[in-house]
Parts: structure tokens; C-alpha cells; sequence
């Protein structure tokens, strides 16, 4: 079977710092493939080089089975990309944006009106297409963005922090939507995310990247099964590790001055025991793996959501348009 | 095909823009109308110009000064295209550079040249100036050759630069020498031979000169004919100038 993006030994250096540092990718048809990293990871840079936006300082790719170095203009016209910041012209309407991208795109003229009415009907934009931008709420405008990198009917759609800035709420409806165009378009969809919940819900399978390197790619959940176990996270005075480690159930012990986070078989079993021989326990809570578990377990670190939050006010910053 | 419906999707866009920016409109003209009629009427009262009106004098130059200022300062809204992500998907487009630039050129050319109609029919209503058909449409060839190249100008820095504020910076130390270098305000006859040769190095000079003789019925200067030549090449040159830059430009 052939792959809609092979990606070999993908490598990027800004001025001698290496934002991506070998990426191998092989993505099949139809799927939706996430890129989870923290900011800086190398999530946007990747994305840039597959949609020919950036060239790689080594390696290669091929898209839609186009080489990203040499045909950079055919890998443009089969693809289509969703764009971190709002990419669309405020004074326009909804309607207009759709129209100026299928022109563009080279859609043919006779089947504008008709592939526009089409995927505003998908994203549920058709009352208030004739709206201009600036009076769209920030899911609408995604919406709207979703859409228009549609409309020349693209095998491959790239989507750059789609939900980034948007309440909890607006990004939940926004995946059905993404969702919807995965099932009834048939395109495959490459998102960059550093929201755990979205890469886990939206996503078929998921890349961890960290540094410039991919570091897990599986389904989520398998992702979460190769933890290895039950997470436990006890917050203890001084926590007895040395009893702790003869426990066999317990896989892997992290510490971080008084907050143990524990792999452990079976947890519900095996909580009681635990505790007695733990010490002063201020609080505990236990859960199964979640992908930020996953993330921890290959990373060996939190995802830096401090850091990752810069890219909101940026984008406020910079919301006005002319 | 695709090229040429991305060069009109690029200029409708630009076109719609200005239509809905009332504002931008409205300031385009009220601006020289206050040079006609302040600064025109102030000076006029004491000073003549061989028997000239010194408002009617520099009518040609002020239209000459409006699509000079707004031709240069269309090269903004690439700064602003590019805060928001709209630049990117411009170039992401499958579009050659040079479609995308003149798509540009030719909005703002759009939006200029109806500023200048405007401007004209303000003149023959109420500045006493008497447009012929021919004077008409060889003033807006003029004033288009000189749009083109003073929007190349205005894209050529804008896609250079990142601030808005630079870019103000800049296009005032363009902008200032092109139009007081270029014998809108005054005649060129008598000037001393050190401020003659600023002027007619000056491309602008050529358009005020071709625009003053036709409008007004006076003799050119320069010619009409080597006017028209200087604003055809400088409209080349700057044309081949902004395609280069457009092309090198960074996504």
C-alpha cells in the first residue's frame, strides 16, 4: 500500500539550531495523524517542510507521491493547510474568502459556487456566509478556515494547532467537525497539537515529538498500554522509597521533591498497600494512563503548558486586521 | 488559466477591501483637497505664476502627490497581511511570485486610480480646471505608469520589512524628496542648477510635467514625449525591482 506522506530523515537548523532533527513519517490514507509536542518541539516546522513552506536542510519527503524538494508546486496544489493564526480577510465575507482561495487554487469557475456551497453546508457556515469575518466568533473563523482548505478538494489537510486560543467548549465541536471531514471527505488529516484530549479524541494515530525527534508513534492506545500500568501520583512528607522499590507490582518510580508518581500494576489492588508503607500521605489520586502519562513515560518531562500557552497571547496580539 | 484567476482573485480582493474601508477613501481625497484649498488659496494670495492661478498651478501636482503618497503607503497592507497568517496563505497558494505581485500592483493601481477620478471630477467642479476627454485619458495613463512604479516601491519595502512602524519610517524618507524634488509645488524654470539637477533626476518630476501640460494646456518642461519615456522605464525598472523581491520573499 502506498503511504500519502513518506518523510525520510527529515532535518531543519535555523541558524545552526536544529528545530528538527531526523523525522521518519510514513502516514496511510484517510487517517488522522497527530504531531504532539510541546512548543519548540519541532511540531510547525515539520508540518512546514511536508507543505513545502520551508525546504529541509537534509532529507526528503514525498507527499501525494511528490517529491516536497523538487515539485513543490504540485505537492501545493494536492494539499491544503490550515494556518495557526486567522488567515483570512476581516472586511471579507465568509463567502468572499472561500471564493478568492478556489480562485487561487485554480478551481475550475464552473464548479466554484457549487464546491463552496458544499463545504460551507460541512461546517455548518451556510447562515451566515455572506457575514464579513470580522463579526465571526474565533470557531466560526476555524471553521470557515477548515472549510476553505477544502475547497479544492485536497488529498492531504495539514492543520496547525487548530483549537489553539479557543475555549474548551469551541474545541470540542470543532473535532466533530474535523472529524466529519475526515469521514465523509475521505482526506487525510495531519494535525499539530499540544493538547493531549484533542491528540487522544481526534486523533487515529499519534507522533510524540520532543526536540526535534519523534520519540512514541502508536495509537493512543497503545501509547497509553506501553506505560505500562496504572498511574498513581501521592504527594507524601517524606515518602519511604526504599519500601516502595522491594513492591514488585510497582513498575517505575518518578520523584519530584514530595509528589511520587508511581507505574503500577493493577492499582486498585494493590492502593492499600501502598500507602501503609509510603508515609504521611497528604493526597493521592490514581487514574489509567492518559496520553500526558505517555508523555511523561517517554519525554521525562510535563508537556510545558506554561511555555505553550505564549502562542495564545501571541495570537491576540496580533488578531487585528486591517 | 490558474494564473490569471489567482492575478484577478488577488485584485479583487484588494478592490473589495477598498470599497468597504469608507474611511480610507474619504481620507485619500480630503487630504489634497486641503493642499488645493489651504495651502493652495494661502500662497496663491500672494504670489502668481505667469498669470497662472498658484492653486490651479499645482492641481496637476497634487493629483501627481496623491498617487505618489497612496501608491507608496499601499505597500503597509503587506506588513498587515502578514501579522495575520492572510500573507501566508497567499504564497502557499500554488501561484508564481510574480502573479501574486502584480495582482498587488494592480489593486492598488485600482483603488489609486478612482482616487484620482475623484479628484478630477472635484477639479473640473469646483477648481475652475477643463478636462478633455483626451487630457483625461492621457492623464490617467500617466498617473497609472507612476502608480505602478511607486507600488513597486511601497511592495518592495513592505515585503522586506516586519514593522509597520519601519516601514512609516522609511517610505517618509522616500516619499518627502520624490514629491518635493518634483516641481509639484513650483515651477522648474528658474531654479538654481544644483536644485534643477535633484529634479530632474527625479522620475516624479516627469509625471507633474507631463500631467501639468496636459491639463493645463501649458508647454512641457521636459517634452511629453521623453516624459512618457522616463515613466515607462521607471515603471520597468521598479516592476523588474519587486517581482526580484517578491520572489525572495520569505513565507
Amino acid at each position: 500500500m502506498a503511504y500519502v506522506i513518506e518523510a525520510r530523515g527529515l532535518h531543519k537548523s535555523f541558524n545552526g539550531v536544529k528545530a528538527v532533527n531526523g523525522i521518519d513519517l510514513r502516514i496511510n490514507e484517510g487517517e488522522i495523524f497527530g504531531l504532539l509536542g510541546p512548543n519548540g518541539a519541532g511540531k510547525t516546522t515539520t508540518l512546514s517542510m511536508l507543505a513545502t513552506l520551508i525546504k529541509p536542510t537534509k532529507g526528503s519527503a514525498l507527499v501525494n507521491g511528490f517529491d516536497i524538494r523538487t515539485q513543490a508546486h504540485r505537492v501545493r496544489g494536492s494539499i491544503g493547510f490550515v494556518f495557526q493564526d486567522p488567515s483570512s480577510d476581516d472586511l471579507l465575507t465568509g463567502r468572499e474568502n472561500l471564493y478568492l482561495h478556489a480562485l487561487m487554487y485554480g478551481v475550475d469557475m464552473r464548479d466554484i459556487n457549487r464546491k463552496m456551497d458544499d463545504v460551507l453546508k460541512l461546517v455548518d457556515l451556510t447562515g451566515v456566509q455572506h457575514r464579513r469575518m470580522k463579526t465571526y466568533s474565533g470557531g466560526m473563523r476555524r471553521r470557515l478556515e477548515l472549510a476553505r482548505g477544502l475547497l479544492h478538494e485536497p488529498k492531504v489537510l495539514f492543520l496547525d494547532e487548530p483549537t489553539l486560543g479557543l475555549d474548551p467548549q469551541t474545541r470540542e465541536h470543532l473535532w466533530k467537525y474535523i472529524k466529519r471531514l475526515s469521514t465523509e471527505k475521505r482526506v487525510t488529516i495531519i494535525v499539530t497539537t499540544h493538547y493531549m484530549d484533542e491528540a487522544d479524541l481526534l486523533c487515529d494515530r499519534v507522533a510524540i515529538i520532543d526536540h526535534g525527534k519523534i520519540v512514541a508513534l502508536d495509537t493512543p492506545a497503545n501509547l497509553k498500554k506501553r506505560v505500562g500500568g496504572d498511574v498513581v501520583r501521592i504527594s507524601a512528607r517524606s515518602p519511604n522509597l526504599r519500601a516502595l522499590r522491594k513492591l514488585r507490582y510497582i513498575k517505575k518510580i518518578k520523584t519530584d521533591g514530595g509528589l511520587l508518581t508511581l507505574t503500577v500494576d493493577e492499582a486498585e489492588r494493590h492502593l492499600q498497600e501502598i500507602l501503609k508503607v509510603v508515609g504521611e500521605v497528604r493526597s493521592v489520586e490514581s487514574h489509567f494512563p492518559t496520553l500526558n502519562d505517555v508523555f511523561l513515560h517517554f519525554t521525562g518531562s510535563e508537556i510545558r503548558e506554561t511555555e505553550a500557552e505564549g502562542g495564545y497571547f501571541e495570537r491576540m496580539m496580533h488578531s487585528g486586521n486591517r | 488559466m490558474g494564473e490569471l484567476n489567482g492575478l484577478y482573485a488577488l485584485w479583487y480582493r484588494e478592490f473589495k477591501v477598498f470599497l468597504r474601508e469608507r474611511s480610507r477613501v474619504v481620507a485619500s481625497v480630503v487630504q489634497p483637497l486641503m493642499w488645493l484649498v489651504i495651502f493652495g488659496t494661502g500662497l496663491g494670495a500672494s504670489i502668481a505664476l505667469g498669470g497662472e492661478n498658484y492653486q490651479t498651478f499645482i492641481y496637476p501636482g497634487i493629483l501627481t502627490m496623491t498617487s505618489l503618497f497612496g501608491s507608496l503607503f499601499f505597500g503597509l497592507y503587506i506588513i498587515m497581511d502578514r501579522r495575520v497568517d492572510f500573507l501566508k496563505e497567499v504564497l502557499v497558494a500554488p501561484l508564481s511570485r510574480t502573479t501574486i505581485f502584480f495582482g498587488k500592483v494592480l489593486g492598488g493601481a485600482t483603488d489609486g486610480i478612482i482616487e484620482v477620478v475623484i479628484l478630477m471630477l472635484l477639479g473640473s467642479l469646483f477648481f475652475g480646471i477643463h478636462f478633455t476627454v483626451l487630457s483625461v485619458i492621457a492623464s490617467l495613463v500617466a498617473i497609472f505608469l507612476l502608480m505602478v512604479s511607486i507600488l513597486s516601491i511601497g511592495l518592495t519595502i513592505g515585503s522586506m520589512m516586519n514593522s509597520l512602524e519601519g516601514f512609516g519610517l522609511i517610505s517618509s524618507f522616500v516619499s518627502f524628496p520624490l514629491f518635493f524634488l518634483s516641481g509639484a509645488l513650483f515651477p522648474i524654470k528658474n531654479l538654481p542648477s544644483w536644485l534643477y539637477a535633484f529634479v530632474s533626476v527625479n522620475p516624479v518630476s516627469y509625471a507633474v510635467d507631463a500631467l501639468r501640460s496636459m491639463i493645463l494646456g501649458v508647454p512641457a518642461a521636459f517634452g511629453l514625449v521623453p516624459d512618457f519615456a522616463v515613466l515607462v522605464a521607471f515603471a520597468l525598472l521598479m516592476i523588474g525591482v519587486g517581482t526580484w523581491a517578491f520572489g525572495r520573499m520569505r513565507i
